[in-house]
């Protein structure tokens, strides 16, 4: 183990997978000589050259597509969005094309790419750079969504992603890249798909998070386990596959349960997530499964009103606090 | 045209022309009516008077090159060598199709013939197009990726793009328009500012050229030249095929935005008419070995026809298979 950032976790995944596998590129807008938006590529031109890294084009849809077409042909792109929000100028290629070719080509072709996509709000980046999409991947079978919120799980989810004969939407919260923790040196350390962490047990109320959700759903828990209240965290790590398994073990033990997405609340995934929770543990319940959300606002740029928008620890402490006072 | 056509190719190769012509005519005339009777459902693209196009390009290309194309993809899998049968069977959505009847008409693919898949959003092969070249790049085994698509396709953004990032990559990719002046009801002229569609490569320093795509030997030329070219430099070319398809845009389309007498001036221009006119003419063939070419073809799509209906349908649980790995 050595504690790193979150940012090196990914560095690192990145080069160790493209020494084991001469097949593995990257590529994508100030990949190479500019070493990314997010310094996220730091050393990979100087160490691979430019035929494995590659800067391209402001062509979002095109910079999918690619990776679509290489990943047929048999090389493994990881190829970088420069944020999650350009991401959507990619849909048709990401949609339409990469979580299709396999099906409606009747399982004769695989497509073994990833897209890294920094994301998420915070930074008083104005609407149209502080967007968080998860919901919309996780809609759209065919493809796996990776959302890791600690340093180890984001090296060990972008090595299986590199590794996965799937396409991949490996999500990265721009907030959680200056975030330290311990990580595995071994480099066949891996994170499996569809298996959520749980981060702390507990046993009065399951806080369910993902990116740097998971991490505020874990301050709230010390802070309120100093108030006595016992809660579990539990991590998704994956959007898709979700372990819903973890989850429903963890509300039947806890018997109450609390969502918390960055994405908008309408059509978000949290409550994709209660419905599921109330699917398979309605006998168990003791109260009404909360969420807390981003507003259904696009996100204003003053920092004294951006932070309403987006879930806070104090948030989510009170809105635990209020669930276990929630009359049955 | 001063040569003849002994001098440019050989009866074999000649005669190998004229029947896949005829065998894809023949099978789109057949696709339409098997889906007058209801067997073929869904959207149908057919590809009928375009043939010189898939014919001759894909005289001119390596088997290892790959091809992708649009919707309209009957005759581009057949000429690449899918079995006729397997693609019936694809459009009457049975298990024994090319793609398990998961893809349909417009979702041909058959990785082991080198054919990388007809798609059905337009200009959305443009990147998957470019992937391939790169990927086949970088894994050096020098193929040229043939990327056909329509002239409507020229005004989405993936058209821009993907030409910009071939010819800044300098990869192997050889664009092939057919341009067959509608994108559904829209003329060309009415879509394109620029309506002579292969001198909209210059922004991108991608050569060009036009070629008579109602010709099977001009295109077959054409291609041969480009690809060589292709693969001799690592850089993109761009054909524009000029050619006209017979019937509407899909079944659904009466094709009423354009003339009679336009389409009369087109179909006597019919690539499979002109060809047997000179292969006649030259004395290669006689009429008694051309009708036999096609009373051949037609048995193939006869063949084919009673091979969709007798198959069976995919099973239930098929709907949850192909989706990962």
């Amino acid at each position: 183990m050595s504690e790193m950032t979150y940012r090196d976790a990914i560095n690192q995944a990145l080069k160790e997978e493209m020494r084991r596998d001469k097949t593995v590129v990257t590529y994508g807008e100030d990949v190479a000589l500019y070493e990314g938006a997010f310094k996220v590529t730091r050393g990979l031109l100087s160490e691979f050259g430019e035929l494995r890294v590659r800067d391209c084009p402001i062509s979002e849809n095109t910079i999918v597509g690619v990776a679509v077409g290489a990943a047929m042909a048999g090389v493994r792109p990881v190829a970088e969005l420069m944020t999650v929000n350009f991401a959507l100028l990619a849909m048709d290629q990401i949609v339409n094309h990469m979580a299709k070719v396999r099906y409606m080509f009747g399982g004769q072709t695989t497509v073994p790419m990833v897209i890294r996509m920094p994301g998420g709000g915070g930074s008083q980046l104005g609407a149209q750079h502080s967007q968080s999409l998860e919901s919309y991947f996780m809609h759209c079978p065919g493809m796996l969504v990776a959302y890791p919120a600690t340093p180890a799980d984001a090296k060990g989810l972008l090595k299986s992603s590199i590794r996965d004969d799937n396409p991949v939407i490996f999500l990265e919260h721009e907030l959680l890249y200056n975030s330290k923790g311990e990580v595995p040196e071994d480099p066949e350390f891996l994170v499996p798909f569809g298996q959520a962490a749980v981060m702390t047990e507990g046993d009065q109320v399951t806080l369910v998070g993902y990116g740097r959700m998971a991490i505020l759903a874990l301050q709230a828990a010390q802070q309120l386990e100093k108030e006595g209240v016992s809660c579990e965290v539990i991590d998704l790590r994956t959007l898709a596959p979700l372990d819903m398994d973890t989850v429903l073990a963890s509300v039947k033990k806890t018997g109450r349960a609390m969502v918390i997405e960055e994405c908008w609340k309408s059509a978000g995934l949290g409550g994709d997530i209660a419905s599921r929770i109330y699917e398979g543990c309605f006998d168990t319940l003791l109260a009404p499964v909360r969420r807390v959300s981003g507003l259904d606002v696009p996100m204003p740029y003053s920092r004294k009103i951006e932070k309403l928008c987006i879930p806070q620890v104090d948030g989510i402490v009170q809105g635990v606090r209020d669930l276990l006072n929630e009359p049955y | 045209m001063a040569d003849t056509l002994r001098e440019l190719l050989s009866e074999e190769e000649l005669i190998g022309f004229y029947e896949q012509m005829v065998l894809c005519r023949e099978f789109e005339e057949s696709c339409a009516e098997q889906y007058s009777k209801g067997h073929i459902t869904g959207f149908l693209h057919l590809y009928s008077g375009q043939e010189a196009v898939a014919v001759g390009c894909t005289a001119g290309l390596q088997q290892k090159d790959y091809i992708l194309s649009a919707y309209r993809d009957h005759a581009q899998a057949i000429v690449r060598g899918a079995d006729p049968k397997k693609v019936m069977a694809e459009l009457f959505g049975k298990a024994t199709g090319l793609c398990k009847g998961k893809g349909g008409s417009m979702h041909l693919f058959a990785p082991q013939l080198n054919f990388m898949g007809g798609y059905a959003i337009v200009g959305g092969q443009f990147p998957i197009a470019v992937g391939l070249a790169w990927g086949g790049q970088l894994l050096e085994e020098d193929r040229v990726t043939a990327c056909f698509f329509g002239d409507g396709s020229m005004n989405q953004g993936t058209f821009h793009e993907s030409l910009n990032w071939a010819r800044l990559w300098d990869l192997p990719v050889l664009f092939i328009c057919e341009n067959n002046f509608y994108g559904i009801g829209t003329e060309v002229h009415r879509a394109s500012a620029q309506a002579a569609l292969h001198r909209r490569t210059c922004g991108y320093d991608i050569p060009s050229e036009k070629v008579d795509g109602m010709d099977v030997i001009a295109m077959y030329q054409a291609t041969k030249r480009a690809a060589e070219w292709v693969r001799e430099r690592q850089r993109p070319y761009f054909i524009e095929a000029v050619t006209y398809r017979f019937r509407g845009h899909s079944m659904s389309d009466p094709a009423k935005y354009r003339s009679s007498s336009e389409t009369d001036v087109w179909k006597s221009r019919d690539p499979i008419i002109n060809l047997s006119r000179r292969l006649l003419e030259e004395g290669i063939a006689t009429q008694e070995r051309l009708d036999e070419i096609t009373k051949r073809c037609l048995a193939r799509v006869e063949e084919s026809v009673r091979f969709a209906e007798e198959s069976p349908w995919p099973e239930d649980a098929e709907v949850w298979e192909d989706i990962y790995v």
